[in-house]
């Protein structure tokens, strides 16, 4: 299978009040096409600075990202816009979704953004598919917190990436919302193909995934791949 | 695998942002009308001075027939010579004379006297248009009988009424109408110089006109059709020019009416833009919040692949939209605000003024709008093509640099040429448009400093040991996104204007009075003859007035400077002369010593000429000498009566002007105009407005001929003239203030949201609604009382450097108006700040949590 994401020598600091702080190091590893892999670690470790430079939101300090075979290094802001347009769904913690929109619209933005025509039947259809179709017209405010986080959901996949990152997909959510969030996430994960990179402090939800990348103080603790056999065992602990 | 670089050349698809702005606009729109509302104000104002000033140009186009009454007029300050008075009625076929100089009437009934411009008529004039009165036959009946019309104020202020006898000179008139309108007369006119008509056959009967007397002769011409009247006026100027004559002709009426009111239609429109502009700045500072509020919005955006222009041209639409919806109410407005300014100006127009719709002025206001606000805008838009994906993760304020963008500078530096181009566009005049812009600029950044001063003295002297209540009201403006700045400036150059204004009317007033308290003179008699010289005096010692002054006064042309005569220097524009100089008549004294309120700054005083062929040494006023620029030495020919007399500049004198009493620009030694046509001045002080009335009564009696102008007139003139003025300028500073409060409604809407959290949190820590209402009123009250103190203390600034430099008096300011504007500006500001915070403060807070989301 192709490689989707490669990591090399990937290093982050930030400069704040005159002192260097190094959040990440000398990480590597690559994530193959179709694929659904978790990253966890303990607050601060670097987890979300990671998804970001991953996703292009950010530039490295040192190493290389390549997405879809582009060195998203050697590019300008504005085309790594594009490069999201094009490959990358992203979901996160606190939703953000455009206030001003309805939930037809944000799910919409992406693929408008593209200048793709007919759109509207397949962001409904995407509405439908999260369980939302009756609430395309209401807007962000009206939509309680897990609906958000499910149009959020429909909105990453609009656009039909190649890679989805989820930064805490549930973290915000109560037990049976967040079964039907990773429900979907999985469901579409599996129809369209998508590789899939989740954040996540649920070992569980980890444990659906089958590879975990752990991160400890900005370095990769350890990065094994998940067994079924295990994977039933912890869920029924 | 290839990378495909096709992604990266997407175009940037303008429908879509259309359809984005539009759509993100939907949950704002209330809150992008605010912004806006802030330029309608001033928009309304340019666009109302606009169209007035375009009608007023069709107006006087259409109307300039009846400015002037004829097709020309000439005009002489003496008796022309025969051979040219043969040519003056050799002209035309229908004309008309005039001669009007200033005298006393005498009402009969009620014995009042005046001062007015009496004008004796013979012939037809006005041709266009016509001598309106009540009743309206009037304007025919007094033309052959021995009928008066008298001025509308005049007969108000004497309560006077139609078939009333007055008396002029040694005759009796009965007032046939009341003049309510004559060509070319102004309500100002009518306060400075009211008018009395009668025919001109009985004007030798009155004894007026004698030799010496000031009189202005008009004679008026009606052509027939085909007679070209501006061809004519070309072939006798010369000679008339040379002669000392002034022509009018409708053409050059139309000009000189039309660049007056250009001038004053210029003047509202700069202050129109100063309003414009502070409204710009409350647009500006108001998107600078929404900005803020959009962050998160655009991060996202970017996330999803939007490009950073994209991301900028979305807002960009919106501003644009909403400045072009603004400018359109503006302009709506100001089209109907156009209706009002006749009223207001009307005392200065001479003509009637159509209100036409002018789609010009529209269009020049909506256009100027939109590309005003939207410079503004940009300010804080640039910074929307640095906003970061990354804010998504975590928004970091310092991510979002709202304020070191080089662009920022770019704008800047644009908004800077907008409004210099824009001034020049006024002004046709380079270095005028770059002071009113460096003006402009300093202006705005004295009345920020004031304010940020009083704000830091405010916060230095406000001691812990006030209540928390009022500690808390003050803090209230600093909280973040505070716009209190731009409206302490808004709200405090109104107040400065309004403030300004009354100071300087009290400067003027007293400057009036106090020249005449003390034993300084207050009442001058003139044109006594000089058979009544020794007589009026005797009168005025029987009512024990004093003589403070009597001055003979000899009427005389300027033929030459230094052997070049008036048409020589005018043709020659290196010539830095005024052409003034041979245009006027002077008034000249004689006298062999100085008088106290003059002094030699140059040059030697010399008092007497012995024989008949000495150098006739004179002395002029420094500021004549300027006019003239003139040297010690030089020589001036002057003509009095028909004689040339050679002069030489002896002296330079510095005269103070501002007294009740006779200044000369030149003035002559004794021994030379003795003999010349002459009449005399006695200055005199009255104790009171009683005496002085008797003693006019008294004097008009015996001595008809001889005219009186006292303090009270004066400064009942002036007070009339200060108010019409003062209305103008109250109208305008309306407008400033009236932004102001505009710009603070907007700023109160736009932290509610700040507000009512706040609220609620104080209400949650235990206080009741009383106390926040308290907190509020008095976070207002600093408002207003900060606002208009900046204003305050700025407009006495200028008003004492306007003291000082310009009007040389003493600025003894009365604190009273001020205090009133004060204290109405800080209610003002209060009453409308609460009334907008009424919703967060009467509700529970829960009940706003839900709704106001
Ligand atoms: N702009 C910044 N300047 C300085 N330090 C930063 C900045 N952004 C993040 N950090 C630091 O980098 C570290 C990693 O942050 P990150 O958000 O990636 O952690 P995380 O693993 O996602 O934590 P959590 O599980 O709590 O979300 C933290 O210590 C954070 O304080
Ligand atoms: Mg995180």
């Amino acid at each position: 299978m192709a490689t989707i994401l490669d990591i090399r020598n990937l290093g982050k600091t930030y400069r704040s009040g005159g002192k260097e702080l190094a959040v990440l190091t000398d990480i590597n590893f690559s994530i193959e096409e179709g694929a659904a892999v978790s990253i966890v670690g303990p607050s601060g470790s670097g987890k979300t600075t990671l998804l970001g430079l991953c996703a292009g939101l950010d530039r490295a300090s040192s190493g290389s990202v390549e997405l879809n075979n582009i060195r998203l290094d050697d590019l300008s802001e504005d085309q790594r816009a594009q490069v999201r347009n094009r490959y990358v769904g992203f979901i996160f913690q606190n939703f953000q979704l455009l206030p001003t929109l309805t939930a037809l619209e944000n799910v919409m933005v992406p693929l408008e953004l593209r200048g793709e025509k007919n759109i509207k039947n397949q962001a409904l259809d995407l509405l439908d598919k999260v369980g939302l179709a009756h609430r395309h017209h209401h807007y962000p405010a009206q939509l309680s917190g897990g609906e958000q986080q499910r149009v959020s959901l429909a909105r990453a996949f609009s656009n039909r990436p190649k890679i989805l990152f989820a930064d805490e997909p549930t973290g915000n959510l109560d037990a049976e919302t967040s079964d039907k969030v990773e429900k979907l996430l999985f469901d579409l994960n599996q129809d369209a193909g998508t590789t899939l990179v989740l954040v996540t402090h649920n070992l569980d939800l980890a444990a659906k995934t089958q590879r975990i990348i752990r991160i400890k103080g900005g370095h990769i603790a350890s990065d094994e791949l998940v067994n079924s056999d295990q994977l039933a065992g912890n869920s029924y602990q | 695998m290839d990378i495909d670089r096709t992604i990266f050349k997407t175009p940037l698809n303008l429908p879509w942002l259309l359809k984005m702005a539009w759509r993100d606009s939907r949950r704002n729109r209330s809150r992008l009308f605010l912004f806006v509302s802030s330029i309608i104000l001033g928009i309304a104002a340019l666009v109302a001075i606009y169209s007035f000033g375009y009608n007023l140009r069709d107006d006087i186009d259409n109307q300039a027939k009846t400015l002037l009454g004829a097709d020309l007029v000439i005009s002489s300050n003496q008796v022309p010579a025969p051979a040219l008075q043969k040519m003056i009625d050799s002209l035309g076929t229908t004309r008309s004379q005039e001669r009007s100089f200033a005298s006393m009437i005498y009402f009969i009934k009620n014995q009042g006297t005046r001062l007015v411009q009496v004008k004796a008529l013979a012939g037809a004039y006005p041709y266009y248009g016509a001598l309106e009165t009540t009743p309206t036959s009037a304007n025919q009946n007094f033309r052959n009988s021995r009928k008066a019309l008298v001025d509308k104020t005049l007969m108000l202020q004497f309560n006077a009424h139609v078939g009333d006898s007055i008396r002029i000179g040694n005759l009796s008139f009965a007032i046939a109408g009341i003049l309510n309108k004559a060509p070319g007369q102004t309500g100002l006119t009518s306060t400075v110089a009211p008018a009395v008509y009668i025919p001109l056959q009985y004007l030798e009967q009155t004894g007026l006109v004698q030799k010496g007397s000031r009189v202005n002769y008009r004679y008026y011409y009606k052509f027939d059709e085909g007679v070209d009247a501006e061809k004519l006026s070309k072939a006798i100027e010369p000679r008339l020019d040379k002669e000392g004559l002034n022509q009018d002709t409708i053409a050059s009426t139309k000009e000189n009416t039309g660049r007056s009111f250009a001038d004053l239609t210029r003047f509202l429109t700069l202050v129109a833009f100063i309003a414009l502009l502070l409204g710009c700045i409350g647009v500006a500072s108001a998107i600078h919040i929404y900005m803020r509020e959009k962050v998160a919005s655009i991060a996202v955006l970017r996330c999803l692949g939007i490009k950073a222009k994209q991301a900028f041209l979305i807002y960009l639409i919106q501003i644009v939209g909403i400045g072009l919806l603004g400018s359109l109410i503006g302009a709506a407005l100001g089209t109907l605000v156009q209706r009002a300014l006749p009223a207001v100006l009307g005392d200065f127009l001479p003509i009637e003024i159509t209100m036409a719709t002018s789609w010009a002025a529209i269009g020049q206001g909506v256009a100027l709008g939109v590309i005003i606000s939207l410079l503004f805008a940009l300010l804080p838009l640039v910074s929307v093509r640095n906003i970061s994906p990354l804010n998504t993760l975590r928004l970091s304020l310092e991510e979002v640099n709202f304020r070191r963008d080089p662009l920022q500078w770019l704008v800047y530096g644009l908004i800077i040429l907008f409004v210099l181009s824009f001034s020049l566009l006024q002004m046709e005049n380079w270095r005028q448009a770059v002071y009113f812009t460096g003006g402009v600029l300093l202006g705005f950044a004295v009345l920020t400093a004031v304010a940020y001063g009083l704000m830091w003295l405010m916060r230095r002297s406000i001691p812990n040991s006030w209540g928390y209540l009022w500690r808390q009201g003050f803090a209230n403006l600093y909280r973040p996104n505070n716009q209190t700045l731009i409206l302490l400036v808004s709200i405090g150059l109104g107040t400065a204007f309004i403030s300004t204004l009354y100071f300087v009317q009290g400067i003027l007033i007293d400057r009036v009075s106090l020249s005449a308290s003390g034993n300084q003179p207050n009442m001058v008699l003139f044109d006594i003859q000089t058979n009544q010289r020794d007589q009026v005096a005797k009168m005025a010692q029987q009512n024990n007035l004093p003589l403070l002054q009597q001055v003979p006064i000899v009427t005389m042309r300027l033929e030459e400077i230094n052997g070049r005569t008036g048409v020589e220097i005018k043709a020659d524009s290196t010539a830095e002369i005024r052409p003034w100089v041979f245009n006027r008549e002077y008034r000249v004294t004689y006298r062999d010593t100085l008088v106290d309120s003059e002094k030699i700054i140059e040059g030697k005083w010399r008092g007497t000429v012995n024989s008949p062929n000495d150098t006739i040494y004179i002395s002029v006023a420094e500021n004549y000498a300027d006019n003239l620029n003139a040297k010690i030495g030089d020589r001036l020919l002057f003509n009095v009566q028909g004689a040339l007399i050679p002069t030489v500049i002896g002296s330079f004198r510095k005269v103070d002007w501002n007294r009740v009493q006779t200044n000369f620009l030149v003035v002559f030694p004794k021994g030379v105009l003795e003999e010349a046509p002459q009449f005399h001045v006695l200055v005199t002080r009255v104790p009171s407005n009683q005496v002085s009335a008797r003693f006019q009564q008294a004097l008009v009696r015996t001595f008809p001929n001889v005219s009186v102008i006292d303090l009270a007139l004066i400064l009942a003139t002036l007070d009339e003239i200060l108010g019409k003025i003062a209305f103008v300028i109250k109208f305008m500073a309306a407008f400033c203030i009236s932004t102001g409060l505009v710009v603070l409604i907007a700023s109160v809407l736009i932290s509610k949201y700040q507000r009512i959290q706040e609220s609620v949190l104080l209400r949650t820590l235990g206080a009741n609604r009383r106390q926040i209402l308290t907190i509020t009123a008095l976070e207002y009250f600093f408002l207003g009382a900060l606002a208009a103190a900046t204003g305050i203390l700025l407009s006495v600034a200028a008003s004492w450097a306007l003291a000082r430099f310009s009007f040389e008096a003493p600025f003894n300011p009365s604190l009273g108006p001020p205090l009133a504007v004060f204290a109405i500006v800080s209610l003002l500001t209060v009453a409308i700040g609460l009334l907008n915070s009424r919703s967060v403060l009467i509700k529970s807070p829960l009940e706003i949590l839900r709704t106001e989301v």
